[in-house]
């Protein structure tokens, strides 16, 4: 199931690479003591250090790091006891500094994996190159002014994670399914908040193609702060097919950086002259390098949540759940949170199939419409939990309780509350259900006629009718049962 | 009342103590010498409100029994490289037109802490790049001193650089003392051409927060002062760890005037054979004999050691500092603070910026340090001096394992003329000769004026210590100056 | 090492430096002169040998994460030649 594109005269793939970058979950910057929240007045989070006064210095904040170790051990990555930070080098309105304090050759985290979960329920492991640490750059605002940049230095030094991938994906769906992936254990250990649409995680694609069955890897390009997991894929569809075109033209591709154009769907070279950057990277004089013990390590590790891949593999195992099903159920550790609460263990236990079936099926729905978090669900776990339970008991039928359902949506009341005061309990008395299948039979002649004839499927008809004379409260499994022994005699 | 600008810091501190005078009258003294001495061009900005202010101030502490600072009431003068809140800061560059910075540099507030004066800020090179205090936005220092014989008579000389303004001022009595900041020498070699005592710490000592950056693994801020004494008085009140600077050494600060015993029997001194340069001025090599002798007749062991990649030290320096410089210079882009030169883009504001708001020898080493980290020349440059640098240390280490403290001259000429060594910038890189290995190794260097040239100029000699074991370095340099009974004076007649 | 005037002229642009065209020439001189002394460091074998890492003989201090800045937008504007609704004021860039 490869990702090919049909040039004009072979067959191509492509190789993508993804580096992001995460804003770190921390009170104060990463090297200095200013706030890191999103959305205030203009230059208000910013100490004398960010805006780069002379003779200010930097001083690393210890919970950076311990975030930078913790989303190291997510990805299952090599940290690296000493590191170093080095200065990158380049004038921009929005890095006072004139360099960017980060990690050039000695990260603080090494190679990792990461298992990306495709649609069709297979895994794929993605390397992971690197992680490290470095300084956020301020905001410009170009269009407050008709001849002026207008400059935020609120974000200027708040601590990034840059993690880099090696050019493991094949399709924009690999690439959408490493970020979703990334995103999600990055939440779990709450070193990031992953919010694309903030700015709090941005992604720069690198993307290049080569003719399928080669080995090479050619010139690529980036395309950068691609800020949703749909223009990423976008991007890298666009990328791919101009980058064939080139090749298909007799051109050759530039390394060049780009940017995507959400509105139309392309990426665009970017209007800034292409001096080639020379960033210059050397170790920063202003700070030692960084060292910290295998106790340390250790510590954080034994803080670490279970992760995504293997609240998947319990789910699997323990419930019996598809790998599609607890995929989509511990992508966000708040929908596992809510459906592990729905299961939550009883004298009898409640079947974590029907649970996972409810919650995807029903309650995703009902969020989604709504614009809700499921931790703002209209219908508490406990009370789902209730619902399913009386299906599990024979009090209702699966059918009413979706009834049932939407009731509690509607009036908040809990599931037991609303069967009783609906007289929605289900009806098993035999002696009802046999009456009123009677009552069916006898009403309708020519749909026995048509069911002994061979048509099973009228057998719905007769169903329908008595469903409508127990105003759908007959147990579904009896009714069947009753039908097909007095029509097949 | 004798002339109140006579007085070191010590016995200030003592005639303020008996109450011979107040810190309101020694301020004021200062104040009109500072008025009379403009024509050296030793100070940038003068403050005398401020020391006013400050001096009433500890004119009251004392009333009340509370003057306790090491430096209560005495009057001192800040180089123009130390952020001073509420007044103009330049580097004596005109890139900083007009800063005034909201904050102030720990080792000013310490000094203010300790209950010292602000007399003013002194001129100095721009961005601390210089040995002659020559490239100042602001013009050149003159020298106090001024030949008596030779070629140079009637010659206004140099003071040395780049903290030229502070050691004319020590050495003119404009001020009492002065903070200086040595990256390769700036604080020693001024001394020297000054004929006063010049103190850079071990690197860490002293924090360089607030301090204008220039080449942040070798800049050290120290005390410029008229005796050994008054150098350790200052250092204690200058010294200390920062939690703001990452350098900043998590070491306690000695009593280091307690250190001065007069006592250094048994102690060994090293001459390193590599100091004895090609082409060495005799006079210098004379001296440095001389000093051997003073610290042999006072107890000490003179022993030949070998510093073998001393030769290797000048461009080692002129690789790493200028490197550091070009990326600690780069936030003065005319966005934040200082110096705008408008330009149709953002880049071009940036380079009529720069262009026009630093001098040529700033632009000079920005661009050298940019070109050694660029692409294809890092490893051959940068990371080829970083580890000359390493062997560099390793040789003072070594060393160190068979002497406790090593003697060498401070510069290798008295103070020469304003104008000279300008047509070639490694000229003038070679003053630096004798005192950049120590800021390599971020030992602690001390310049004691040790005789005259036979022009009658002052010559120093350099003593270099272990790593924070200042207290050693002061007790022998307190030694070498007794023997050498310089006679100090300030202004050029005796 | 000797320095062209266009190599000066791009080092110059790296570092956002005006340098006018008849000063690159000089200007060129002056760097390779500097250059050619700094070159006589490559006769120095420093095969194996560690570059200095830092002067400093101690471990990177960490602070702890708390917020103890900021909040200072005038001090911080103060000095700007250029601010405006409490933003610092560039030319404009087209990105």
């Amino acid at each position: 199931m490869s990702y090919v594109i049909k040039g004009e005269t072979n067959d191509w793939e492509v190789v993508i690479g993804l580096e992001v970058h995460c804003q770190v979950i921390s009170n104060a910057k990463l090297f200095s003591g200013a706030a890191t929240d999103f959305g205030s007045e203009p230059n208000t989070q910013v100490s004398l250090v960010d805006a780069a006064m002379p003779g200010m210095l930097p001083v690393i904040n210890e919970q950076c790091v311990r975030q930078a170790i913790k989303t190291g051990l997510g990805l299952k990555a090599k940290i690296n006891a000493k590191s170093v930070f080095a200065r990158k080098n380049y004038f921009y309105a929005d890095l006072p500094q004139g360099y960017q304090i980060s990690q050039a050759d000695q990260p603080i985290v090494g190679e990792g994996t990461v298992i990306l979960d495709m649609p069709d329920g297979s895994s794929r492991a993605v390397g992971i190159e690197r992680l490290h640490l470095e300084q956020d750059a301020g905001k410009s605002l170009h269009d407050q002014d008709p001849t002026r940049t207008f400059i935020d230095l609120n974000r200027t030094g708040v601590a990034l994670m840059e993690i880099v991938s090696k050019p493991d994906m094949r399709s924009p769906e690999e690439a959408g399914a490493y970020l979703r992936k990334l995103r999600s254990i990055v939440r779990y250990l709450e070193t990031c908040d992953g919010n694309m649409d903030q700015g709090s995680m941005r992604c720069d694609v690198n993307v290049s193609v080569r003719p399928v069955g080669s080995t090479e890897l050619r010139t690529r390009a980036e395309t950068k702060n691609v800020n949703s997991v749909r223009f990423a894929m976008q991007a890298i569809e666009y990328e791919a097919q101009r980058q064939v075109e080139v090749y298909d033209n007799g051109g050759e591709v530039v390394q060049e950086t780009r940017l995507f154009d959400s509105q139309k769907g392309v990426t665009r070279s970017m209007r800034s002259k292409e001096h080639a950057h020379d960033y210059r990277y050397f170790p920063d004089p202003d700070l030692l390098p960084l060292v910290f013990d295998d106790a340390l390590v250790a510590e954080i590790k034994a803080t670490l949540p279970e992760l995504p891949d293997e609240r998947k593999a319990r789910y699997v195992g323990e419930f019996g759940l598809s790998p599609y099903d607890a995929g989509v159920l511990v992508a966000e550790k708040d929908t596992a949170t809510y459906f592990e609460a729905v299961v939550a263990m009883e004298e009898r236990g409640r079947d974590a199939k029907m649970a996972a079936n409810w919650v995807i099926n029903n309650l995703f729905a009902v969020l989604s419409d709504r614009g809700l978090s499921i931790t703002e669900s209209p219908i508490s776990a406990a009370d789902l939990g209730k619902l399913l339970d009386l299906i599990a008991d024979d009090t209702i039928s699966t059918k009413i309780a979706k009834e049932v359902f939407d009731l509690m949506l509607e009036t908040g009341d809990a599931p037991d509350k609303i069967v009783e005061d609906k007289g929605l309990k289900q009806i098993t008395d035999t002696g009802a259900i046999e009456a009123a299948v009677d009552a069916a039979i006898a009403a309708g002649p020519t749909q026995v006629a048509q069911y002994k004839g061979g048509n099973e499927k009228i057998l719905g008809w007769f169903v329908g009718q008595v469903m409508k004379s127990t105003g759908g409260k007959a147990n579904p499994g009896q009714v069947n049962k009753l039908l097909k022994d007095k029509l097949d005699n | 009342m004798a002339d109140l600008t006579t007085f070191t810091l010590a016995e200030a501190r003592d005639g303020l103590a008996k109450k011979d005078f107040s810190a309101t009258e020694l301020a004021e003294a200062y104040i009109k010498a500072v008025q009379a001495g403009r024509d050296l061009n030793a100070y940038i900005t003068e403050t005398p409100e401020v020391a006013l202010e400050r001096a009433r101030e500890s004119d009251d502490r004392r009333a009340k029994g509370s003057a306790t600072g090491a430096m209560d009431g005495l009057p001192i003068a800040m180089k123009d490289l130390f952020c001073t809140e509420g007044v103009l800061t330049t580097a004596a560059s005109h890139i900083l037109d007009g800063f005034v910075p909201p904050y102030e540099s720990t080792v000013s507030a310490n000094l203010r802490s300790a209950g010292a004066v602000m007399l003013g800020k002194t001129n100095l090179d721009e961005f601390a790049m210089g040995s002659a205090n020559i490239t100042s936005y602001y013009g050149p220092v003159k020298n106090p001193w001024k030949a008596k014989s030779g070629a140079n008579v009637g010659k206004d000389l140099a003071p040395g650089g780049s903290s030229g303004g502070s050691a004319a001022a020590v050495a003119a009595g404009l001020a009492m003392a002065a903070t200086g900041t040595d990256t390769g020498g700036s604080i020693r070699q001024p001394a020297s051409f000054c004929g006063i005592t010049g103190l850079k710490p071990t690197y860490g000592r002293c924090s360089r927060w607030g301090v204008v950056a220039f080449a942040s693994s070798l800049d050290q801020a120290g005390p410029m002062t008229k005796t050994v004494r008054d150098a350790a008085i200052m250092l204690g009140a200058m010294a200390g760890h920062d939690p703001k600077d990452s350098t900043s050494a998590p070491i306690a600060v000695p009593n280091f005037e307690a250190a001065l015993t007069g006592d250094i029997r048994g102690l060994n001194v090293g001459i390193p054979k590599e100091y004895s340069m090609d082409g060495m001025d005799p006079e210098i090599q004379a001296l440095w004999n001389k000093g051997q002798e003073w610290l042999k007749a006072s107890g000490a062991k003179i022993k030949e050691i070998s510093l073998p990649h001393t030769k290797y030290a000048l461009a080692t320096y002129y690789i790493v500092a200028p490197a550091e410089a070009s990326a600690n210079l780069a936030r003065y882009d005319g966005v934040r603070y200082g110096l705008r030169v408008p330009g149709d883009s953002l880049d071009d504001m940036y380079m009529n910026t720069r262009g026009e708001g630093f001098g040529e020898e700033v632009q000079r080493r920005i661009l050298i340090g940019t070109y050694v980290l660029s692409s294809g020349y890092y490893d051959a440059y940068y990371i080829k001096a970083q580890r000359v640098r390493s062997l560099i240390a390793n040789d003072f280490k070594t060393a160190f394992k068979d002497v406790d403290v090593i003697l060498t001259p401070t510069a290798p000429s008295a103070a020469f003329p304003l104008g000279e060594k300008q047509e070639d910038p490694v000229a003038m890189y070679l003053n630096d000769v004798f005192t950049v290995p120590t800021s390599l190794a971020g030992l602690p260097g001390i310049s004691v004026p040790a005789g005259l040239s036979k022009d009658g100029l002052p010559l120093g000699l350099q003593l270099i210590g272990r790593a924070f074991d200042e207290e050693t370095l002061l007790r022998v340099a307190a030694v070498m100056e007794s023997a050498a009974a310089f006679p100090f004076h300030h202004g050029a007649e005796d | 090492m000797s320095l062209d005037k266009d190599t000066v002229k791009n080092i110059a642009y790296l570092a956002r430096i005006r340098v006018n065209d008849d000063k690159l020439e000089p200007l060129a001189g002056e760097l390779s002169t500097i250059m050619g002394w700094i070159e006589q460091l490559q006769e120095l074998n420093t095969d194996g040998v560690e570059p200095m890492a830092s002067v400093a003989a101690m471990d990177l201090p960490q602070r702890r994460d708390v917020v103890t800045d900021g909040n200072c937008r005038d001090a911080v504007l103060k000095n700007a030649p250029d601010a405006e609704d409490g933003f610092f004021a560039v030319p404009k860039v087209v990105e």
